[in-house]
């Protein structure tokens, strides 16, 4: 654990000097070419998979809520505390999950097989900095999309929300919609935002990480996978945690 | 220390463990501009991996790896990068780019760490792919490609940079005696026309005493002899001698 959080660092200063030394000589350290096909490819992508899970996620949460709160009568609190949880909390860590297995998973499988291959090896050779030229446009790509992605998810967890309490709960578009944004601060926004970009960066480090580091051809790079994935959803879900913590301690 | 002139690399007491295996055990050769030398050595004796550290993909245990009066085994890692374009390799497995089709792979040390624009990168890599024999693969993947031809292309991605320094490992394995030849001729012509050094690790005789100016024997961790074709193949070093004749045996008993 400690080993590979150092390696992590290493890899990352490592990744920073050859990028320092591009800038250096006026060469742009990546391809644009490489960051928005990745780009596409975690973002785009992922879209479809991110809005299902959030509307079912959310229509769940409305009706949990809703049930629980009718009981004292509350009902009408329903679009408050699921647009607000989902922001703040479900937003991003779904995100966090499905990005974690969809995109965490195939960097680490393609690094990997890469790595078992010789293939990082032979960019390393021909003087093109493997580290920079591989892991530069991954790493930004799912850093920057996480978030886009995360306003997604919110939305359409927030939609689901919506339409189960017009249709079970008895409360109407227009109520939720005014109730949402009257409870909604820019603060739990905010909160949603920055800890998905910090989802962002962990899945992808952990990601490329165990890609390049795979030892034993085919399985080898299957055990990667798996690791990586476990290791990602796990780091995400902890990082949430303190991020909660943190957030609720200085910024009640 | 710092390394004689005129010598293009040089390594001195390159020592080299995996876990509590030792693979090189001191290894002592230096090839000067223009030459082509040839290391033999039983399989596993550690030629790939001496090749490997002289590119600066593996750091050795102990001792020196000098390119160009600079040890390659301490410098900065885009110090490292910058001595490793004047550098081409020629990996035993070929490690082409599996994503990346034969034109992709050829033109990607060019595309990155040149200054050239597209279509004079197109010139090269159709030159280049010429030069190996291959001018109608450029469109196919690495996976459609039977092992000789990766290996072909492997050569030619080796040269896109037009390096000083040329590694081979085992350039003509697997290749049929007509591109076995074209092969060897490239070495030769390289070395004539282009003023390239090599460094060329085989087990085909022929070809080794085709292109060798020198010759090296790597055995247990040691480069046991290192002179000129003529006085290796009258070596009365045991070892030697017994590699060289049981291969002519063997050609023998084929006739
Ligand atoms: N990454 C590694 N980890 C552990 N041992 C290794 C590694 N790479 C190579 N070896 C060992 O080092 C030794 C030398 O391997 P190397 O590939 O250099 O041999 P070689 O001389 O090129 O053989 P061949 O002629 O068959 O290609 C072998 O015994 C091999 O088991
Ligand atoms: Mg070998």
């Amino acid at each position: 654990m400690l080993q590979e959080l150092s390696g992590m660092v290493w890899m990352g200063r490592e990744t920073a000097s050859e990028i320092k030394e591009r800038l250096a000589r006026h060469r742009s350290p990546f391809r644009l070419k490489h960051f928005f096909y990745q780009s596409n490819r975690v973002g785009v992508g992922s879209v479809p998979m991110v809005i299902l899970l959030s509307v079912f996620v959310g229509l769940t949460m409305a009706l949990l809520t809703g049930y629980q709160l009718q009981r004292f009568g509350l009902v009408t609190l329903v679009p408050a505390v699921v647009s607000v949880s989902f922001t703040r909390e479900m937003g991003p860590l779904f995100t966090g999950i499905v990005l974690a297995s969809r995109i965490g998973a195939a960097y680490t499988a393609e690094l990997g097989a890469m790595t078992a291959g010789g293939e990082v090896n032979a960019i390393e050779g021909m003087g093109i900095g493997a580290l920079r030229y591989l892991i530069t446009p991954r790493i930004l790509a799912i850093f920057f999309l996480t978030p886009c992605l995360t306003v997604i998810a919110v939305i359409s967890g927030i939609l689901g929300a919506a339409f189960i309490s017009s249709l079970l709960l008895q409360l109407s578009y227009s109520y939720f919609y005014d109730q949402v944004m009257t409870n909604l601060l820019v603060k739990d926004l905010m909160a949603g935002i920055v800890k998905s970009f910090l989802f962002g960066a962990i899945i992808g480090t952990i990601a490329c990480y165990k890609g390049l580091t795979v030892r034993g051809g085919a399985v080898g790079v299957g055990t990667a996978t798996t690791s990586s994935v476990v290791m990602a959803v796990s780091t995400v879900i902890a990082c949430d945690s303190f991020c909660n913590i943190f957030i609720v301690t200085f910024f009640p | 220390m710092s390394a004689t002139p005129e010598k293009l690399i040089e390594m001195r007491g390159v020592k080299l463990q995996f876990a509590d295996k030792v693979i090189l055990n001191g290894v002592d050769f230096s090839v000067r501009a223009q030459e082509v030398l040839v290391i033999m050595g039983l399989s596993g004796g550690g030629k790939s991996t001496l090749l490997s550290i002289l590119l600066g993909l593996l750091k050795p245990n102990a001792g020196a790896v000098f390119f160009k009066e600079e040890d390659l085994t301490k410098l900065s890692r885009p110090k490292l990068n910058e001595a490793r374009t004047h550098m081409g390799m020629v990996y035993q497995n070929a490690a082409l780019i599996s994503s990346m089709t034969v034109r992709e792979n050829i033109g990607l040390p060019l595309e990155e760490l040149s200054d050239k624009n597209a279509s004079e990168i197109a010139s090269i890599i159709d030159q280049k792919l010429e030069l190996v024999g291959l001018k109608d693969a450029g469109d196919k993947l690495p996976s459609e490609l039977s092992g000789g031809m990766e290996k072909r292309v492997g050569l030619a991605r080796a040269l896109a940079l037009e390096p000083e320094l040329v590694l081979f490992d085992e350039p003509s394995a697997g290749l049929d005696p007509i591109n076995s030849k074209l092969i060897d001729d490239l070495i030769i012509q390289l070395r004539d026309k282009q003023k390239v050094t090599s460094i060329v690790v085989t087990h085909e005789m022929d070809s080794a005493f085709a292109v060798a100016t020198r010759m090296a024997f790597l055995d247990q961790g040691k480069i046991i002899l290192e002179a000129a074709p003529g006085e290796f193949r009258d070596s009365d070093n045991p070892i030697v001698s017994k590699f060289l004749s049981s291969y002519t045996d063997h050609e023998r008993s084929k006739k």
